[in-house]
């Protein structure tokens, strides 16, 4: 009989930590089959950020570094400007990459380097228990904003994929989802259309993945899925940015 | 090759590539900027790696990235530029990794200013950062002397897995002097396979490796902060390193001073002697490790009646220095902390003040 | 033996090249030597100075208060370190800018037109360099031979300013009398 299904090499046999109903999980997943689908996962180094991913590197089965909140795409850095033939990703949240990391995340799209970010935007910070995020949607409340997310004291929420389009440096900048199984194929296509960039030393490359958090945003599974789908697709609309071909 | 007229600045970059490290990421920050436009032109000759990152705390990580992929690495900065590496490197020595900083001290706190300063002691000596670190410290005195410490730095790095920081101060990255570059000094980095991310394919292992500063079990954190403890314990047994000057004289004053300012109290000795004053000298050359002993035995020798510390910062040796000497005589302190080198005349001043 | 040359000027005189050609020289003629820039309050108001140190043992204290010469390209420094000058030091005074004497009897007043003598051979731009070599010809803290060694050698990367520069060490020579 045929073996259809199984565990891509790249993924570590370990239950994950993460929620019910989290993304993070099919997010691991696919960065582990594209890995393995490119070959790659003897050579590649990947970056752990702070939030609930922090402890990813226990998922995968490659060599991993765990970075300060924010600064994994510094680290990132260091490693793929020493060893360009390392493959280098960050796998970051929106705490993590779109607050106290947007210095690093832009200078690094913006100096070309030529690693991937995996992002994930779940509109809240996970770990330290559902604050309000850049990322969070208006009016929508979190332990930081009980009232709601109000826009004339912080703002709209950032859109990073568009805003790292806007720099002129060449890079692949796409935001994808995970939430309904139709959007998983596409994720995939653009996680590994990233990878390959990085593979042919083309730019810099980053996929930020829409995703839900129920247990931050009080939702049951189900209902978060509709919640982002409602509130949040419309807000961060899905497809490819930039790519260095139409830059 | 024979000696070379250069910049401190200039001499510190040309050591670090001599010494066989050929990656290097900065921002600038006067007074050693220099440092960064030398290599800027310098390691595109040899192969190497130079990157203007856009900030310390950007680069700290850089560094930290590059050394956990197994890369000998180093970066250079002055005072207010370190503080916010501390992040960094508290990360780095939780994860156990080498790399070489380079602070040249100016004025504080603050901006300060950007003249030569020492007002960074405590900060270097005490780990920089959060958590339970420390930094092998090495104080040159001469261009010189800058020039071997970083080279020395790296295999140092190397054998602690753990942070080396070149501790000069402004006048030592601006002044010239004549240097060489001793060949003896220049060190094949270490095999770092057994820990480092260099590459499952690279090293021919099935097994990962992970670099991480992060232990939530209580119990594994404990051991990481013991290892880290036997490390420095064992760098009090091998690496501490002192000069004595003037000590086998019949001294009433002892002068415990390091870095630039040691030279203006050899020079204040030299002129104090002149006038019938003895007076001994240690200059510790690891300011951690700490020369205990060294300044213990000098303070208790027969005749001594006071020790005083002379540094560009307001007396940040001074627990150092109490802490060795235990008991034995008063500790004063004796110092400028503005950006002026005090003069061997006001040095004079202050140990006839004690006499 | 340590002596101890401080000099002085505007920013843009050049006054930190000839400081390095001289503590080159020494350098080659097997002095322990240090050059020390610029670096304390002095420096505000646009004046550059710097002090090269030269002794035939390690040196101490790279921070001079007393310098044993000086070479002044301006007023104000004349002014200002003129009486920090040891005696039976050498005060070289650029007397192309400068309408007043030290005002010390017990040193060395060489008095030097060097921008009137640069412009002569072509360039006021070498003034420095004139000043420099009438400096070391009335001190002899360094032979000629070796300045003019290390002044091919500070200006070998811009090889058509070498046969202007080396005219203008000889024509502070002769000034130097």
């Amino acid at each position: 009989m045929a073996k259809l299904f199984s565990r891509p090499e790249a993924l570590a046999d370990q239950p994950t930590h993460y929620c019910p109903g989290c993304t993070h999980g099919v997010i691991h997943r696919l960065v582990a089959e594209v890995i393995d689908e490119l070959g790659i996962r003897g050579r590649t180094v990947g970056i752990a950020p702070v939030g609930c991913a922090v402890l990813a590197y226990n998922y995968f089965t490659f060599d991993f570094q765990e970075a300060a909140h924010g600064r994994a795409p510094a680290m990132a850095t260091g490693i793929k400007r020493v060893r360009p033939d390392l493959i280098v990703f960050t796998y970051q949240g929106d705490g993590d990459l779109a607050s106290i990391g947007m210095g690093e995340i832009v200078h690094a799209a913006n100096r070309g380097e030529k690693f991937t970010t995996i992002f994930v935007n779940n509109a809240i910070y996970g770990m330290t228990g559902g604050q309000m995020a850049p990322t969070t949607m208006p009016g929508q409340r979190t332990t930081t904003s009980p009232f709601g997310r109000n826009t004339e004291e912080s703002g709209m929420p950032i859109r990073i994929a568009e805003l790292l389009a806007s720099l002129a440096t060449p890079g692949y900048i796409s935001r994808q989802t995970v939430i309904k199984p139709k959007y998983i194929k596409k994720a995939k296509q653009a996680i590994k259309k990233a990878f390959t960039y990085q593979l042919e030393d083309k730019c810099f490359s980053l996929v930020e993945v829409v995703s839900t958090c129920p247990t931050n945003w009080g939702l049951t599974p189900v209902e978060a899925v509709k919640w982002a789908e409602d509130t949040m697709l419309p807000y961060y609309p899905l497809g490819d940015f930039k790519t260095p071909e139409n830059n | 090759m024979g000696k070379v007229l250069m910049k401190g600045n200039e001499a510190i970059a040309e050591a670090a590539i001599r010494a066989g490290c050929l990656n290097y990421f900065a921002y600038p920050i006067t007074p050693q900027s220099e440092v960064a436009e030398y290599l800027s032109r310098r390691m595109p000759e040899v192969g190497g790696v130079f990157l203007q990152g856009e900030s310390e705390v950007a680069v700290s990580y850089m560094i930290f990235g590059a050394a956990a992929a197994g890369a000998r690495v180093f970066t250079t900065s002055s005072s207010p530029g370190i503080s916010l590496m501390s992040e960094g490197v508290s990360y780095i020595i939780g994860a156990q990794c080498p790399a070489v900083f380079v602070n040249i001290m100016r004025g504080g706190p603050g901006l300060g200013g950007i003249l030569p300063s020492q007002a960074d002691y405590n900060q270097a000596t005490r780990g920089i950062g959060h958590g339970d670190g420390h930094l092998l410290v090495l104080a040159p005195a001469s261009v010189q002397e800058a020039v071997e410490m970083v080279m020395q730095a790296f295999p140092l790095a190397e054998k602690y897995r753990n942070p080396v920081m070149v501790l000069g101060d402004g006048l030592i990255g601006q002044m010239m002097e004549p240097v060489e570059f001793p060949d003896h000094l220049k060190t094949e980095p270490s095999d770092k396979d057994d820990w480092a991310t260099t590459g499952m394919d690279t090293r021919k292992s099935d097994k990962r490796n992970l670099v991480r500063s992060l232990f939530l079990d209580p119990v594994q954190l404990n051991e990481n902060n013991l290892a880290l403890k036997r490390k420095y314990e064992q760098m009090k047994k091998e690496e501490v390193r002192f000069e004595q000057y003037n000590t086998d004289s019949d001294y009433k004053v002892l002068i415990v001073s390091y870095g630039t300012m040691s030279r203006v109290c050899k020079t204040a000795i030299d002129m104090l002697g002149e006038q019938g004053f003895a007076v001994g000298l240690v200059r510790p050359l690891t300011v951690f490790p700490f020369p205990e002993e060294a300044v213990n035995k000098a303070a208790a020798k027969k005749g001594c009646e006071a020790v005083l510390s002379v540094e560009m910062s307001m007396g940040q040796m001074v627990d150092d220095i109490e802490r060795s000497v235990r008991g034995s005589c008063p500790v004063h302190w004796y110092g400028k902390c503005g950006g002026e080198v005090p003069t061997p005349e006001e040095v004079i001043e202050a140990v006839k003040q004690l006499m | 033996m340590q002596s101890e040359v401080m000099f002085a000027g505007f920013g843009g005189q050049g006054i930190l090249l000839i400081g390095k050609i001289l503590a080159h020289a020494a350098m080659e003629e097997g002095f322990e030597v240090a050059w020390i820039p610029s670096y304390g309050p002095e420096m505000r108001g646009g004046t550059a100075y710097c002090t090269v140190v030269i002794s035939d043992r390690p040196i101490g204290s790279p921070i001079i208060k007393n310098p044993l010469h000086l070479v002044a390209m301006n007023r104000p420094s004349l002014e200002k370190f003129a009486p920090a000058v040891k005696p039976n030091g050498v005060i070289l005074v650029n007397s192309s800018l400068i309408d007043i004497d030290c005002g010390r009897q017990d040193v060395d007043e060489l008095r030097v037109p060097v921008v009137d003598i640069a412009q002569k051979i072509g360039n006021p731009r070498a003034a420095n360099i004139v000043a420099l070599a009438a400096f070391v010809a009335r001190s002899r803290i360094v032979s000629i031979d070796t300045l003019k060694k290390c002044v091919e050698h500070e200006f070998q990367k811009k090889a058509k300013l070498i046969p202007l520069n080396l005219k203008a060490v000889e024509e502070g020579v002769k000034a130097a009398g």
